[in-house]
């Protein structure tokens, strides 16, 4: 009814013009498509050369096949070095979002003496070069003659992961309503019963998102891994030593997979949190 | 608001352990970097032995040698801090104003490429703009590139890669900084008689410069240090500092260059980082 009437009242717009208004209102949308596009240009051409049947360098299209897939670790080595990523994940994972959750809530929490100073403590991490970080803390392996290996990459990792789960947890309990925590000790809930019941339930999306991160960031790791793994062979040192006579296509299975895992892990945290909220 | 406990330890203890950690693994690697960075190599001794002599020449030598690896470090990571700025400002203002109920998707669909290993969409690129991919023949069929030009092996190919590997750095916190706008501040602009562009010049983007100064360190500073877009996208003509440090560790086992080195580098980026910092907490940057 009402398109009618304004159909009436305006009835001729000129083609260009609509055209252009067209634009004008989706011209965002229109960007947004692109950027997107751009965004995923790598990891569609990833996850295509993951069924390319190429032997030992991935290089050329030479036909399709699900060998890869159903193989994954069959490129010598691929498999350990994505179990060894995977194991150091976990670990700096666990360790980093312990304490940078419990820096996070001391900054984020309290007023206290030197709290801006620990606030920088926390950027500095963040403010160095990885290469600066992987450097300067294998010289010091070095000086108490501590071999480059499987421990001093997990030690690696959780220091520079520290940062990014203050930051993170930080922010969650930054945006929490004090007065739920009031309400709590209104209804008689002493300091660790409020914690437990109230706090740590609100801030847990944001330890969740922080060790989420914590994981892809140590998974993906690879300049600092490169200068304090010494001989131990991760995902990401694979992939660049490969780099230079081809990698195997599995390295793509293995890389597609981890996206789309990665990407379930993270609607299904979204679709909880919007079962909570309702 | 806090819980008051009575006892004033307790953020103390809470820092402590994580605090003794970065002591430990940040800040003592630090001081023994520049330990490192003076001392010369033991007259007679093994490869990779020294002693300390507080030799400051490292640095002068160190900076001299390689000046134009610094210098080209800076300008790439310039360059691809402001082309990153450039692609995620639009993307993070249509995600935060545009893209209603999808809001939530749009944004994890920014961070998912970061899934996949940064190391294989590099070497993706590199396959994708390389001589075998499909980008460069066609160009060169259309007589748009010459026969000989290509685009990897030079410095817009590494400019390219490390755009593309920094922007999630740049578009979330651009995205979360304009998220934070209240939308009535944009309409009371309207109704003052500003038009459009002008709202957005005066308005949005004046409040969105907390995630302008976040996005641009948070991409600056990795890619000033970055060496693997150089090594996979460039050539020997477009090494970094980066490049340099790691070949001075492990091809030539010069530790006191590569601490000299890395400490300059470290030096360099905190001290613009502090300056940027503060021209743009206290000056509008518009």
């Amino acid at each position: 009814m009402s398109s009618k009437i304004k159909d009436a009242t305006i009835p001729t717009i000129p083609f260009k013009a609509r055209l252009s208004r067209w634009f004008g209102r989706n011209l965002l949308r229109i960007y947004m498509i692109f950027g997107f596009t751009y965004l995923f240009i790598p990891v569609a051409y990833t996850f295509a050369f993951s069924f390319n049947d190429s032997g030992k360098s991935n290089l050329i299209w030479k036909g399709f096949t699900l060998g890869n897939w159903q193989n994954p670790c069959g490129a010598p080595q691929i498999c350990d070095a994505l179990g060894n990523s995977i194991k150091i994940g976990f670990l700096a994972t666990t360790f980093s979002t312990i304490l940078g959750t419990m820096i996070a809530f001391a900054i984020g929490r309290y007023q206290f003496k030197g709290r801006s100073s620990s606030n920088l403590l926390i950027f500095l991490p963040m403010a160095t070069p990885e290469i600066v970080l992987g450097a300067s803390l294998l010289s010091l392996f070095l000086v108490f003659k501590i071999n480059p290996g499987f421990w001093p990459t997990v030690i690696a990792h959780v220091m520079f992961c520290i940062s990014f789960v203050v930051v993170t947890v930080k922010a969650r309990i930054a945006s929490l309503d004090p007065r739920l925590e009031q309400a709590a000790m209104d209804l008689y809930a002493n300091e660790l019963e409020t914690f437990r019941r109230v706090t740590l339930p609100l801030v847990a999306p944001g330890i969740a998102g922080a060790a989420l991160l914590a994981f892809s960031l140590s998974f993906d790791d690879f300049i600092i891994t490169n200068f304090n793994s010494g001989t131990l062979i991760t995902f990401p040192k694979f992939v660049y030593v490969a780099a230079a006579r081809g990698i195997p296509a599995q390295a793509n299975v293995i890389g597609s997979s981890m996206f789309f895992l990665a990407l379930a892990i993270v609607i299904a945290g979204q679709l909880v949190n919007r079962k909570k909220a309702r | 608001m806090s819980i008051t406990l009575p006892k004033v330890r307790v953020p103390y203890l809470l820092l402590f352990p994580g605090f003794a950690f970065l002591f430990t693994f940040f800040i003592l690697p630090i001081v023994n970097l520049a330990q490192t960075s003076t001392q010369t190599p033991i007259a007679g001794g093994d490869t990779g032995q020294y002693e300390q002599t507080l030799a400051f020449s490292n640095y002068v030598n160190a900076f001299l040698d390689n000046r134009e690896q610094f210098a080209r470090s800076f300008i790439y990571a310039t360059l691809a801090t402001l082309f990153a700025l450039a692609i995620a400002y639009p993307l993070a203002y249509a995600i935060a104003f545009k893209s209603g109920k999808f809001k939530n998707i749009l944004l994890v669909l920014v961070v998912a490429p970061f899934f996949t290993s940064f190391l294989l969409r590099t070497i993706a690129w590199k396959q994708i703009l390389g001589e075998e991919g499909f980008v460069v023949p066609t160009l060169r069929s259309l007589h748009l590139m010459g026969q000989q030009t290509t685009i990897t092996s030079t410095s817009v190919a590494v400019v390219a890669g490390m755009t593309y590997n920094f922007l999630p750095f740049m578009t979330l916190p651009l995205y979360a900084s304009l998220e934070r706008i209240d939308p009535r501040t944009i309409e009371a602009s309207g109704d003052l008689y500003a038009n459009g562009l002008t709202t957005f010049r005066r308005v949005t983007v004046p409040l969105s410069l907390p995630g302008v100064v976040a996005g641009t360190l948070l991409t600056f500073i990795p890619a000033a240090g970055d060496y693997v877009n150089a090594s996979i996208l460039g050539s020997p003509n477009t090494k970094m500092i980066g490049n340099v440090i790691e070949s001075r560790y492990f091809k030539i086992v010069d530790y006191p260059t590569a601490a000299a080195l890395s400490f300059t580098l470290m030096a360099a980026i905190l001290i613009l980082v502090t300056l940027y910092i503060r021209k743009a907490g206290t000056e509008e940057l518009v």
